[in-house]
């Protein structure tokens, strides 16, 4: 049934915000620490433990589809409820302070991937 | 013809959700038509999608002088419930399905890395730009670093600092410009810069750091990718508002005394 996998996902997405908040607790801070991640996380294990066991059926498969799919849309909706004009009423200090964050992101991007892809080769004998 | 319309407002205000459906899905075939004839494909449906999105948001945040974009618009309200965190995170949650673990452990530590440089960088980026501005006081300065992370690490950094109302303004603005330049750069800046395998975004969501920026930035240039970094970048906000009031606190408090 497709609501097996809504229930399935809203599972994961609870019980990943209730960890998110309370390692944010633990922490001292009332913020939610990677509590959609950990539901992620639960998510792929889960479904892959169900799916080994034959409980993975079709339907229950399209409800996480569906939302799959509906995530551009949701991402459009997002964009125009943001708060455009503060952005660009918030003077200079916002604007250099912001763009230049995102370009050194931008920057550090091959770097850090690269780090990546050596981090996966120590097993492999060196000639 | 009153008489009609006050008919139609009824329903739309009573079917906010549903109204956001076919407002959203009248966008989007807008913008795929767009990307098909007038770029030829070269610029992403969901790409011109989005800028039409801010440009909604700014058009609704001029009338309303309010913080929720278009939503404000009693008629687009239900944008307000379909582009929220619950259902936001919902989808994200979604993507999740079919990722490959081996992608993101190959990536993970690196990812991690990410979040740290990138949310130390943030403040020292947010700091110094406000110094430059003539702010010489720790408070305002790691306040508007904070910012420069993320639009809620610099109020929640703010807060816990007693900063003033108008410097914790700033850090917010700083931080949505970060997000929507993050949701508008990113599909023309992706091949250059690399970001075009899981690990790439799994360390691109943990330097980005913005939910909403990474998550659209990359529907807009692979929707593949989106998972890897939505992962990392559901960390980092917990992340500055967690080492922000603190560690950064103090070393820009020792350094500028």
């Amino acid at each position: 049934m497709v609501i097996y996998g809504l229930l399935i996902m809203g599972l994961c997405a609870i019980v990943g915000n209730v960890l998110g908040y309370m390692l944010g607790g633990m922490l001292g801070i009332t913020a939610n620490v990677g509590g959609v991640g950990f539901a992620m996380l639960f998510l792929v294990l889960l479904t892959r433990e169900l799916s080994k066991r034959g409980y993975m059926s079709k339907p229950s498969e399209s409800g996480i589809l569906f939302w799959n799919a509906m995530y551009i849309p949701v991402v459009i909706a997002m964009a125009a409820r943001q708060n455009v004009v503060a952005a660009l009423t918030g003077g200079w200090i916002a604007f250099i302070g912001g763009l230049a964050a995102v370009f050194a992101g931008f920057l550090l991007i091959r770097p850090l991937t690269a780090l990546a892809d050596t981090t996966e080769s120590p097993e492999e004998p060196s000639a | 013809m009153d008489f009609f319309t006050s008919i139609v407002m009824k329903v739309v205000a009573k079917n906010g959700l549903v109204t956001a459906f076919v407002v959203i899905g009248v966008m989007t075939w807008m913008s795929y038509s767009i990307s098909k004839y007038a770029t030829k494909g070269r610029i992403h449906g969901s790409a011109i999608a989005i800028v039409l999105g801010l440009i909604l948001a700014y058009i609704g945040g001029e009338v309303t002088g309010k913080k929720a974009g278009i939503s404000d618009i009693t008629f687009f309200s239900g944008i307000g419930l379909m582009g929220g965190g619950m259902l936001r995170d919902f989808c994200i949650i979604a993507t999740a399905y079919g990722i490959k673990l081996e992608e993101l452990k190959k990536a993970g530590l690196a990812g991690v890395l990410a979040i740290v440089v990138s949310t130390f960088l943030s403040f020292v980026i947010g700091a110094v730009v406000a110094w430059g501005f003539g702010y010489r006081d720790a408070v305002s300065l790691t306040t508007i670093g904070g910012g420069v992370a993320t639009f809620i690490v610099g109020p929640v950094t703010g807060a816990a600092l007693g900063a003033s109302s108008e410097v914790i303004a700033l850090s917010i603005a700083a931080g949505v410009v970060k997000s929507i330049a993050v949701m508008i750069l990113t599909p023309l800046l992706a091949k250059p810069f690399g970001l075009t395998s899981p690990a790439a975004a799994t360390v691109y969501g943990g330097l980005m750091g913005t939910t909403s920026g990474t998550a659209a930035g990359l529907a807009a240039t692979d929707p593949k990718l989106v998972p890897y970094g939505a992962m990392t970048a559901t960390f980092y906000t917990g992340f500055g508002c967690l080492v922000g009031p603190s560690i950064c606190f103090f070393v820009i408090k020792a350094i500028v005394g």
